[in-house]
């Protein structure tokens, strides 16, 4: 069938990266014995990572209009959290106007920088590049280069708080678990699961094509059970970070807005052909000058809570972020030349990043070492993209007798 | 005269659906000013990168034969070993270096790499006193003219020690008294050091005016060559040559059903973006009538490409000037969405450069046009865009399995369906179409022209910029004829023919560069 040749060619970027998450899962967690994928790890996991993960959301968007980077974003962290603890700890103001006030100077700064490059027309290398020293600057004018702590604790739970359980005591067979974590977990699976069948039948009733039903129930399957578990390792330790729900919510509206509007059907316009993009009505400008309003407002929310985890505010926070969230990108298959890329792949991309630090830290291994092998895994990542492309034709033969699905399995 | 020193034999040359060079056979003997002749796409360019080995030995069938010995070359290095030297016509030399650098690129006056710059300076100092160029070998390209540019090229040439000179319309971008020059200087070296020359040039006069020979190329076929003694050169005679092909029936019939004047452009007058002094399209007075194909006839360059893109909503140009009607009410479109929104549409010339995103999918190419047809408060609905973009992929016969592949994958001819029907899908009221079947075979051609005709059958009205005579003559029911950028004559397609049009492009360049 044709179109399940064409799922198994498709899914084969995203996928392949997603099985090398799987693998670098279960090497560390054999190499850990089983320290890895420990209740208390998995939380810190999602900790270490929130804000790399943040950060990649919008440098994918930047990224997807020509692999445009941002070079300023880990100084807009460190500025907002800079700002963040000058009105809170100095000056004491309400935590969650502080907030506020805070996000709209991150989209102030993404303005700044949107204006350079999409209207005056610098190129964002060198834009950003002047921003990150700007905002690394006045970060330091700001804190004096001093640190700011501690933070009230109504800040904190922003970033290292879990949400409270709805009872008090619950266990099951002899194990203390945090119901309300494990429900959400559930619901979440349900969630998908209803969603995937509607879709399959609101697709069959307007007779358009669909997928295979076989293929249908093991992505079903193999999902739902990765949230139930990855949920219920949560439930044993605290519940769920408050983290989590700011990164999941970010995720779904980032995810929709890419694949589903037609702004983000743009950005991959603009950077598959820029000049095809125009000549075809999109306001390429516009679009430009919003991604980089865009990537500061993450940075700005990435900037807060790495604020609230350090429970301080840092001259040097967020120094070198904007390479993890690049890299993350990169490796979660995002073109350098830009016009392709998911959210979901940088996420892969962040994750497995995450899980190599964490990994490594876990077996003892020197920082310095880590960032060799994070650097080669970068290159690895790239030349698997760079070599496949070359190998278009090649690569789907050789999944040419296996079903889509076999792909999915092998996770 | 001399002996041959080039010999072109049998030369084929095809590219993926296109047979660009058919059997070619040209002969050149030392010392002479060698003319080739032959209309936009006719192969002349492609003949000559087969020449200097732009096109590598094996690339090509035929011989390449260069002071008697077979030539194998695999770079533009090879030929230029051998002393033959090509200037194309786009000039390539590095704006921010300067004319002794330029001169020497790829050819360093160095001992062991490290570039003795006094020695580049005195040499090119020579060079450029050769070829009548008496300004400082430090001055940077972009500081001097296109015509002293032109002289640099040829004093590189020099100083590679040439032998054979092959200039592709070395005029096409000098004013009269520089093109003048520029060809007596040619002489000059000819009567001279006995420096061979082929020339590639639109401008008949030119060519009447210094060819010792003259090879007319008419589809990638070699016509003719005349003689400079023997047969007449008049421009009369060339342009037989250049257009006389047989016409078969290679246009499908249409109905003529035409209805109100559509668009009307009157009086538009555009300046070039970057040389804020220079008009490419001057008080130009157009209509398209519904149901109607209108074609434009010119030479590169005569602003057609501009007036298109500037009426699109701007999308070329400055201090754009001039009314706009469509189906009788005045409208001013200052952005593309909103000419898209006002029912036009323009199918561009450069289907990979400024057409499609070769590496989206059908899918995606064929609704960018106008994403509000498939989603609702700018949410996608992607089953609806399937849908549609299969039908338009089913009505424009596009060869694939599926709307899912990347348009980078597809053939040549079914690229451009899909850019002509990204257009349709937009469901525009006037398509204008620049180079509609540039580079596509024959086969997909009439299908693009079987698709013109459905689009006027259904009322739209269909602009149609072309630089192959026939398409227009074949297709159109009215021809404007543009060069330099102004409206030179309107003519009933009826009436018109190959040798009119030509004789009224070459009536008009010549009063700008004979007197």
């Amino acid at each position: 069938m044709n179109t399940r040749k064409r799922t198994a060619k498709i899914d084969l970027k995203q996928y392949g990266m997603l099985i090398a998450l799987v693998a670098i899962i279960v090497l560390f967690t054999v190499l850990t014995g089983g320290k890895l994928i420990k209740p208390m790890n998995i939380s810190n996991l999602i900790f270490q990572n929130s804000y790399v993960i943040i950060l990649a959301i919008g440098m994918l968007l930047c990224i997807l209009t020509g692999g445009n980077i941002d070079l300023a974003c880990g100084s807009v962290v460190g500025l907002v959290g800079a700002c963040a603890g000058t009105f809170i700890i100095e000056n004491g103001w309400n935590v969650y106007l502080s907030i506020a006030l805070c996000l709209l100077i991150g989209i102030a700064v993404g303005m700044w920088q949107g204006f350079w490059i999409a209207y005056v027309g610098i190129p964002p290398f060198i834009c950003t590049l002047s921003g990150m020293l700007v905002f690394r600057g006045i970060t330091l004018l700001i804190l004096k280069g001093m640190t700011l702590a501690p933070f009230p604790a109504a800040y904190q739970q922003l970033s290292t708080g879990y949400i409270p359980d709805i009872v008090n005591e619950f266990s099951l067979g002899g194990t203390k678990l945090n119901l309300l974590c494990l429900l959400v977990g559930v619901l979440i699976a349900v969630g998908f699961c209803a969603s995937q069948v509607i879709g399959y039948m609101n697709k069959q009733k307007k007779g358009y094509e669909n997928q295979p039903i076989l293929v249908m129930v093991i992505k079903m399957i193999v999902i739902s059970a990765a949230v139930i578990w990855v949920f219920y390792l949560l439930a044993r330790y605290r519940g769920i970070p408050t983290v989590l729900i700011i990164l999941g919510i970010l995720l779904v509206i980032y995810s929709f807005f890419t694949q589903k509007t037609v702004r983000g059907r743009h950005l991959y316009a603009i950077g598959g052909n820029m000049k095809a993009a125009r000549l075809s009505g999109v306001k390429t400008k516009q679009m430009m000058f919003f991604a980089y309003t865009n990537m500061s407002f993450i940075a700005a929310i990435a900037g807060l809570v790495f604020a609230a985890r350090l429970n301080s505010a840092a001259p040097t926070a967020g120094q070198s972020f904007e390479m993890d969230a690049i890299a993350s990108c990169f490796i979660g298959g995002a073109s350098a030349y830009g016009g392709t890329g998911t959210i979901s792949g940088a996420l892969i991309g962040a994750l497995i990043m995450g899980v190599l630090n964490n990994g490594m830290s876990l077996l003892g291994l020197s920082s310095n070492l880590q960032q060799v092998v994070k650097g080669l895994v970068l290159l690895a990542a790239v030349a698997f993209d760079v070599i496949s492309k070359n190998n278009l034709i090649q690569l789907p033969k050789l999944f040419k007798n296996k079903k889509s699905s076999a792909t999915i399995e092998s996770v | 005269m001399g002996n041959t020193i080039l010999k072109m034999q049998n030369i084929t040359k095809v590219f993926p659906g296109v047979k660009a060079l058919d059997n070619v056979n040209i002969e050149v003997t030392e010392g002479e000013i060698h003319a080739l002749c032959g209309e936009n796409g006719a192969g002349k360019s492609t003949l000559m990168n087969v020449l200097s080995g732009i096109y590598p030995f094996g690339t090509y069938e035929g011989d390449v034969i260069y002071q008697g010995k077979v030539c194998r070359f695999k770079t533009i290095k090879d030929s230029e070993r051998e002393g033959i030297v090509i200037i194309h016509q786009e000039l390539a030399l590095v704006p921010y270096l300067s004319i002794a650098e330029n001169m020497f690129l790829g050819n360093e006056q160095a001992t062991n790499g490290v570039i003795n710059w006094d020695l580049t300076n005195q040499k090119a100092a020579e060079f450029m006193a050769m070829v009548g160029l008496n300004d400082s070998p430090s001055t940077l390209i972009k500081d001097i003219g296109m015509g002293k540019q032109q002289l640099v090229e040829i004093a590189k040439a020099l100083a590679k020690n040439v032998k054979l000179l092959i200039l592709d319309e070395p005029t096409s971008s000098l004013n009269e008294s520089d093109a003048r020059k520029l060809l007596d200087l040619l002489i000059e070296f000819k009567e001279t050091k006995g420096i061979t020359s082929i020339i590639i040039s639109h401008k008949l006069n030119e060519i009447s005016y210094c060819a010792d020979k003259i090879t007319v190329i008419r589809d990638g076929q070699s016509i003719e060559t005349l003689v400079k003694g023997v047969d007449e050169l008049s421009e009369e005679r060339i342009i037989k040559g250049m257009v006389g092909r047989e016409m078969t029936n290679r246009y499908p019939a249409r109905q003529h059903n035409i209805g109100d004047v559509a668009m009307e452009v009157r009086n538009w007058t555009v300046y070039h973006p970057f040389y804020a002094n220079r008009k490419v399209v001057d008080n130009v007075s157009i209509n398209v009538r519904h149901g109607e194909v209108v074609g434009f006839a010119g030479l590169i360059g005569a602003g057609r490409t501009e007036l298109a893109m500037s009426v699109f909503g701007h999308a070329y140009g400055t201090k754009i000037s001039g009314e706009l009607e469509l189906n009788g009410q005045p409208v001013k479109l200052t952005s593309i969405p909103q000419a898209i929104e006002a029912g036009l549409a323009y199918v561009t010339e450069d289907r990979k450069g400024d057409g499609l995103i070769l590496t989206n999918s059908i899918k995606h190419n064929t609704t960018m046009s106008r994403p509000a047809f498939i989603s609702k408060r700018g949410i996608i609905d992607k089953d609806l865009e399937k849908l549609k973009a299969e039908e338009i992929r089913v009505k424009l016969g596009v060869k694939t399995p599926s709307v899912e592949q990347d348009v980078g994958n597809l053939s040549g001819g079914n690229q451009q369906k899909v850019l002509v029907g990204k257009w349709i899908f937009a469901e525009p009221d006037v398509l204008m179409m620049d180079e509609p079947t540039r580079g596509v075979d024959v086969g997909a051609k009439y299908d693009i022209y079987q698709i013109i005709n459905d689009l006027v059958s259904q009322g739209k009205a269909v602009m149609m910029i072309s630089s192959e005579l026939p398409e227009l003559l074949g297709m159109c029911d009215r021809i404007y004829v543009m060069n330099e950028g102004r409206l030179i004559a309107e003519l009933d397609a009826k009436d018109a023919s190959q040798e009119i049009i030509m004789s009224h492009i070459m009536q008009d360049s010549k009063g700008g560069i004979g007197a």
